[in-house]
């Protein structure tokens, strides 16, 4: 049985407690949450923080509100099947509820949080290996934080052997969903909070991904209040419709003016790079959705995801499904049925779950 | 490191147990409990077999550090039949072929009571999805969901004439 | 075409009088072992725990290929809780499950052969201490060069991967010609000649190997393993630690799903029964789930060159078979994986002339053996794929062109395989009917498409593993006085229903209740041999031998109460717990009355049953693998859609219809069709038992890809399609009340069936297995830039084959001997328990 490494284990009672707790721990602690990343890169010896906080009993990172000017604001650890559950961020953040209905299993969805969804460490399958395969390839570049086992210099990128960085990838469906939705986050330190947009939680790197600081606490995640006129979606491709993680996530929100035209548009692919990829939506604003218009766009954007073969599927059809799922997204947002939109497209737009 | 001694509530009894603190509820269940009803497949998330309720949610037992369950209430496949009779859906489950190997099928019960607690009435998709975490190599799943199908059908009879 | 009783097989098969009503046989019901297994109460194999256990983790090869130069074990002794580290020196005794390649040891000792291959075991007081242990050995290798493939190993003769098999790193050629197949080639009006290629898979079984190995209070050795052949191990772990066979118990724990993968003595049986006789103490060892891919002994890839020439009608004048297959770093199953390449291309239809050519080769991968199908699948995908081309280049409908050359029902085949019944023609009706094939087959709109596919399989080998002249089956009855029965025999509940089956036959027979009946199965200690779950056999074989103790229970109930009663033996009748006057039934004995009649005139009762397969028609060498007692068969019609942007592949529904002879219990026999359709939809979307080299100006090293159950894909409940299932009964004089097997057969005609669906659905062919979104899109576009509208292998590369051994078919003027064969020496009897070279 894989077993976890041993490691000291405290369980924080209040958003102070796990702030010092962390702040005093140094180096290395790990905050645990739904524990469905952690406990698996735990047993595969990727990651060993010497000392784990919990947060689950944290009760400031549990609520689920919305504010009096409209916003919504969400605790890092609310669970993600409590998002899907939630009729307020289904009607009117639909890209959010698309993504997280999609995340993983419904076991694992009981479980896991918004906060450590957003938090996923990047993946690639030449790193979420057991110890021992990572041996048998002499281990690579993201070597784990805090390792109890002392691994040999593995300073080398096997996806690109001859590149100097990581390249594992962002494998989060709530990040770009949540980007496309214009959502910030808090991060709590004991030196106060700060609330940033999400885009700028991340950055292009397999290794360093996420722009907070260590001490610091993703405590909340804020949603602008729902205007009128905004529509969203969140099309996620996988081998099956459950377990898998994204080989490619297409979020995309656009509000609309008068006669269709697009007035704001927010497009962010996710799973095609170490971080989730915002694309410029230019091209679109001014004009309505348009089979031109979003053909068009389609092809532009899809320049952008770069995938690697460090996913599962042949990266050039991945390559070619983005600009499908692209130019599929738009059309749900501008109304098309989905169920005349191709078979993938109708699978990505109708597998959901049907129990919140 | 320590044993922890803490008070675990399990298929409604409360008990105490000394685990080592980077035990999974499957670890603490299987070897310091002895309830090895509850099975194990990858003991990484990807398979289900480890599936049990969590107040009354299913969650995987192998991702769950044991020494965070305290004040859960937890059920495994021992404390779906609350005495020698069994639970519908395992009567079903045992008639109607949904336990081929059967190491799987604890998972899937206690996956199965927690959509029909929840959604007594529940459609083939939706039992579909509820199970979507659970892998099982023998039975291709379909006298698994008739099997959910049925005990639905017995545990609510107002719904038995429901196409 | 149901009809009860059975007729007579081999001494057995039938058993009620024609006409009989039958009360278990046949009827839905639940099976004996049904509650244990939804109450969790079912015993698999971690979950024994016995005081003072040890825990075993075993240190494997992190290169592909490379010598041992020297192992320091001294740090990982010295390690906190290490009680025992054994190595390839505690074992010098190679094993293996073919008696022709002894090649494995529990623990490498000079060499390993692949990424996984156990180099150490360590045994502590908890697991995690094992587990810390591993990383405190240190092992100095010498690399060697890395042969990752067939073609590979075909043109890399040195290094060799072993210092046997036929040469370099060929480990097996083999070449049978039934015929001369050149000459009714050429006279044929058309020759179809393809090349496809078979990927590997692998069981991927939810329950993770596991034994535990204690010393009995009396000092003798006993395992519990996750085991599919008990006695198999048996014979292994007596073979390696040179023990005495009779101071080993083996019991088979119930299989957490089997597939074939539990089928080979495993080198982690043997450390930790060596461990166990060291220690003196139990010791568990429970694979993770990578080592479960690195035991493997999966599907083999396969590439196939098949050459078929047909008259203007599509009927088959020849066949040429080619096969070349992957074996990974041992050999396993590997010959009769390699035979059973070409063994079976001749039941399901009328082939007059026939050659196969197989080619077995070791690589640097984990080895490849059986897995559900046994080296049929591939062949089948080949056949039924060319099938489907040749009645397009034809005109003619792929049913009608199937069902036009069925084999013959109890005919010799021209590679001497005895066929008894053929339900195949019902099979293809019922699927084609029930689809809807003929309005849909080259009428769907573009992107949907149908595609049929047909099989045959054998239910059970004909030979055993090692040559003896012993029954292949054994059930051996107690009957109490309280009118309990106590049931014994060596078969292994795996998942299928053994258990199920035998308490069925024995309570049909008897008159009683299954639930009667107390099972003792799978336990070299108390139970009479069964020769273990695969080929098959388990029905067939078990269900015989238990019809022949039963009946033989029965006789010794009949004379005692016919006396009672004042009437004929032969008017007597079992049924509901009672013995009675079948012309007065309310004139009888409750069945407690009757065993209390029998025990007071006969004593203590009991009784016993055994099975051996009849005499092969296949007398060439070669004609070992293959013959069976009988054959089922199988049609599927898978339906797909396809989206031509993305070719992504959705299967809504298939049809399936299988020849199952009788069912024993039909929901079971259901569940196994449903599983097969389960798996060969994986094996045809998205299985693949993948490697990855690294650049080899950097590295060595080739690694599983993915030796996980995230990254391998087995289909979720999410993509298993509506499946209608058609079971056809046509009871086979062989069978247990005419019983055919249903564990594999059904998986066969379902990948060709959907790689014909795709070529219906979008005109492009996909030569290979999986067939992927990304084949797909190639081969569209291909066909969208004026190429062939084709993804698959180029060309079967050159393989020195040796002369064919030439058998004249039946019809022909053959006997089943080979007119060219060199004498051979006669079979050896092994009465010893030791293996025999045949």
């Amino acid at each position: 049985m894989m077993r976890a490494h041993r490691f000291r284990y405290h369980a924080a009672r209040s958003l102070a407690d796990a702030a010092a707790a962390l702040r005093d721990a140094g180096p290395g602690a790990m905050l645990l949450a739904g524990g469905t990343d952690l406990v698996p890169n735990m047993k595969r010896r990727q990651q060993t923080p010497p000392f784990v906080i919990s947060l689950r009993r944290v009760p400031e990172l549990r609520g689920l509100a919305a504010r009096p000017d409209g916003s919504v604001a969400i605790g890092a650890c609310v669970t993600l099947s409590d998002l899907v559950a939630d009729a307020h961020l289904r009607a009117c953040y639909r890209a959010l509820w698309r993504a997280a209905a999609q995340i993983s299993t419904p076991q694992l969805r009981n479980m896991g949080t918004l906060g450590g969804n957003l938090c996923l460490d990047t993946r690639c399958n030449y790193y979420n290996q057991n110890y021992e395969w990572r041996k048998a390839i002499s281990f690579c570049m993201k070597a784990p934080t805090g390792a109890a086992i002392a691994q040999p210099d593995g300073g080398i990128c096997w996806v690109a052997p001859s590149s100097p960085r990581c390249w594992a990838v962002s494998s989060t469906d709530a990040a770009p969903a949540l980007i496309a939705l214009a959502a910030r986050v808090t991060l709590t330190s004991t030196q106060g909070q700060r609330a940033i947009p999400l885009a700028d939680l991340y950055a292009d790197d397999g290794m360093t991904y996420l722009t907070k600081r260590p001490d610091e606490i993703l405590t909340s995640v804020e949603l602008p209040p729902a205007a009128a006129g905004w529509r969203s979606t969140y099309w996620k491709l996988r081998r099956r419709g459950s377990i898998d993680f994204p080989v490619l996530g297409v979020a995309a929100a656009v509000r609309l003016g008068a006669g269709g035209a697009v007035v704001e548009a927010r497009v962010v692919l996710g799973a095609v790079a170490s971080h989730p990829v915002v694309v410029d939506t230019q091209a679109l604003l001014g004009r309505p959705l348009s089979d031109a218009a979003i053909d068009a766009f389609a092809d532009g954007a899809a320049w952008h995801a770069k995938p690697l073969d460090n996913t599962d599927f042949a990266l050039g059809w991945r390559k070619k499904v983005a600009r499908s799922y692209l130019a599929g997204a738009l059309r749900e947002l501008r109304g098309d049925d989905p169920a005349a939109l191709g078979l993938l497209a109708r699978r990505a737009a109708t597998l959901l779950p049907v129990v919140a | 490191m320590n044993n922890v001694h803490m008070r675990l509530h399990v298929n409604g009894e409360s008990c105490e147990v000394a685990f080592a603190p980077h035990k999974t509820l499957l670890e603490v269940l299987r070897e310091d409990m002895g309830l090895i009803g509850t099975k194990h497949g990858c003991e990484l998330g990807e398979c289900g077999a480890c599936a049990v309720l969590a107040d009354g949610k299913p969650v995987l037992s192998c991702l769950l550090l044991g020494i965070e369950c305290d004040g859960m209430d937890i059920m495994t496949v021992e404390g779906m039949a609350g005495d020698a009779r069994l639970h519908p859906l395992q009567e079903a489950f045992a008639d109607l072929g949904a336990a081929q190997c059967g190491y799987c099928t604890p998972g899937f019960l206690v996956t199965a009571k927690a959509l029909l607690d929840k959604k007594p009435d529940a459609t083939r998709d939706e039992i579909k999805e509820a199970l979507s975490g659970n892998l099982c190599r023998c039975t291709g799943y379909i006298q698994i969901f008739e099997a959910v199908e049925a005990a639905a059908a017995k545990m609510a009879p107002a719904h038995r004439e429901k196409p | 075409m149901s009809t009860t009783g059975a007729g007579n097989g081999n001494s057995n098969g039938g058993s009620k009088k024609d006409g009989a009503a039958l009360n278990v046989i046949g009827k839905p019901r639940r099976r004996v072992d049904g509650r244990a297994k939804v109450t969790g109460q079912t015993r698999f194999a971690d979950d024994l725990f016995f005081p003072r256990m040890l825990h075993c983790k075993l240190l494997r090869s992190i290169h592909p290929h490379a010598r041992i130069r020297s192992i320091d074990v001294s740090r990982a002794l010295a390690a906190p809780g290490v009680k025992l580290v054994l190595t390839g020196r505690d074992f010098p005794i190679p094993y293996g499950i073919l008696p022709v390649s002894q090649d494995e040891h529990p623990l490498c000792p000079d060499k390993v052969r692949f990424v996984g291959d156990p180099v150490a075991a360590v045994i502590a007081t908890t697991e995690d201490e094992a587990f810390d242990a591993l990383d405190c050995i240190a092992v100095e290798y010498e690399p060697l060069a890395t042969i990752s493939d067939p073609a590979q190993a075909l043109a890399t003769p040195e290094p060799r991967i072993h210092d046997y098999g036929d040469e370099g790193n060929v480990h097996k050629r083999v070449a049978l010609e039934f015929g001369d197949v050149e000459a009714a080639l050429a006279s044929a009006d058309h020759v179809f000649e393809d090349v496809l290629f078979y990927q590997g898979n692998t069981h991927l079984p939810i329950e993770q190997h596991a034994a535990v190995a204690v010393l009995d209070p009396d000092g003798k050795l006993c395992l519990w393993s996750a085991t599919q052949t008990p006695h198999y191990v048996h014979r292994a772990l007596a073979k390696a630690l040179a023990l005495p066979a009779a101071h080993i118990r083996v019991i088979a724990t119930p299989n957490g799903g089997g597939f074939g993968g539990k089928s080979d003595p495993f080198h982690h049986e043997i450390v930790v029964a060596k461990a166990a006789l060291v220690t003196g103490r139990p010791v568990k060892i429970c694979l993770t789930r990578e080592e479960v891919f690195y035991c493997h002994r999966g599907r083999h890839p396969v590439l196939m060159k098949i050459r078929t020439g047909v008259r203007k009608d599509g009927s088959i004048v020849a066949m040429d078979l080619e096969t070349l297959l992957d074996g990974g770093a041992y050999g396993s199953y590997g010959v009769a994986s390699t035979f059973y390449t070409g063994a079976l291309q001749t039941v399901t239809y009328k082939v007059p002339r026939y050659r196969f050519r197989g080619c077995r080769t070791f690589t640097n991968k984990p080895p490849c053996g059986p897995k559900r199908g046994h080296g049929t699948p591939q062949p089948r995908f080949a056949q039924e794929v060319q099938l489907d081309k040749i009645a397009v280049a034809l005109g003619r409908d792929p049913a009608d062109l199937r069902l036009q050359q069925i084999a013959e029902p109890n005919s010799l085949t021209a590679n001497y395989m005895r066929i008894g019944s053929i339900g195949l023609r019902e099979c293809i009706e019922r699927v084609v009917e029930g689809s809807g094939w003929r309005k849909k087959w080259q009428k769907l709109p573009l992107g949907r498409g149908v595609g049929l596919g047909c099989s045959s399989y054998l239910c059970g080998a004909g030979l055993p593993i090692y040559w003896n002249d012993l029954p292949h089956s054994g059930v051996q009855l107690r009957l109490d006085r309280s009118g309990e029965v106590t049931a014994f025999c060596g078969a292994t509940e795996i998942g299928q229903g053994s258990d199920d089956v035998l308490a069925a036959i024995i309570a049909e027979v008897l008159g009683i209740d299954p639930f009667d009946i107390r099972l003792v199965t799978g336990d070299t200690g108390l139970t009479p041999v069964d020769l273990g779950s695969y080929s098959s056999r388990v029905t067939l074989m078990m269900g015989n031998a238990a019809i022949q103790a039963a009946e033989r229970a029965r006789e010794l109930l009949t004379g005692p109460v016919a006396r009672k009663l004042g009437v004929p033996a032969s008017r007597l009748g079992f049924a509901d717990r009672r013995v009675f006057d079948v012309e007065n039934p309310d004139r009888g004995l409750s069945f407690v009355e009757a065993v209390w009649l029998a025990e007071a005139e006969h004593g203590t009762l009991g009784t016993t049953g055994s099975y051996r397969p009849p005499q092969s028609a296949a007398r060439y060498k070669g004609g070992g693998v293959g013959p069976s007692p009988a054959y089922s068969y199988s049609a599927a019609v898978v339906e797909v859609e396809i989206d031509p942007g993305t070719g992504w592949i959705h299967v809504p529904t298939v049809w399936i219809a299988h020849d199952i002879g009788r069912s024993i219990n039909p929901t079971l026999v259901r569940g196994q069709v449903e599983g097969s359709v389960y798996m060969a939809l994986g094996e045809a979307l998205m299985e693949e038992q993948e490697f990855r080299r690294l650049p080899p100006k950097l590295s060595s090293a080739m690694v599983h890809k993915f030796p996980s159950l995230l990254e391998y894909k087995s289909p979720s409940t999410l993509e298993m399609p509506d499946v209608v299932t058609y079971l056809v009964e046509d009871p086979d004089p062989k069978g247990p009340f005419g019983a055919k097997e249903v564990g594999q057969g059904p998986l066969l005609p379902v990948m060709p069936a959907l790689a014909n669906a795709v070529y219906d659905a979008v005109g492009v062919r996909i030569d290979e297995v999986p067939v992927t979104p990304e084949k797909i899109v190639r081969a569209l576009d291909a066909q969208a830039h004026g190429r062939p509208a084709r993804v698959g292998p180029g060309k079967f590369p050159t393989v020195r084959w040796p002369e064919a051994l030439k058998v004249p078919p039946p019809w022909e003027g053959g006997d089943g001997n080979a007119i060219n064969e060199p004498p051979r020496k006669s079979k050896p009897t092994d009465k010893g328990g030791r293996q025999v070279r045949p």
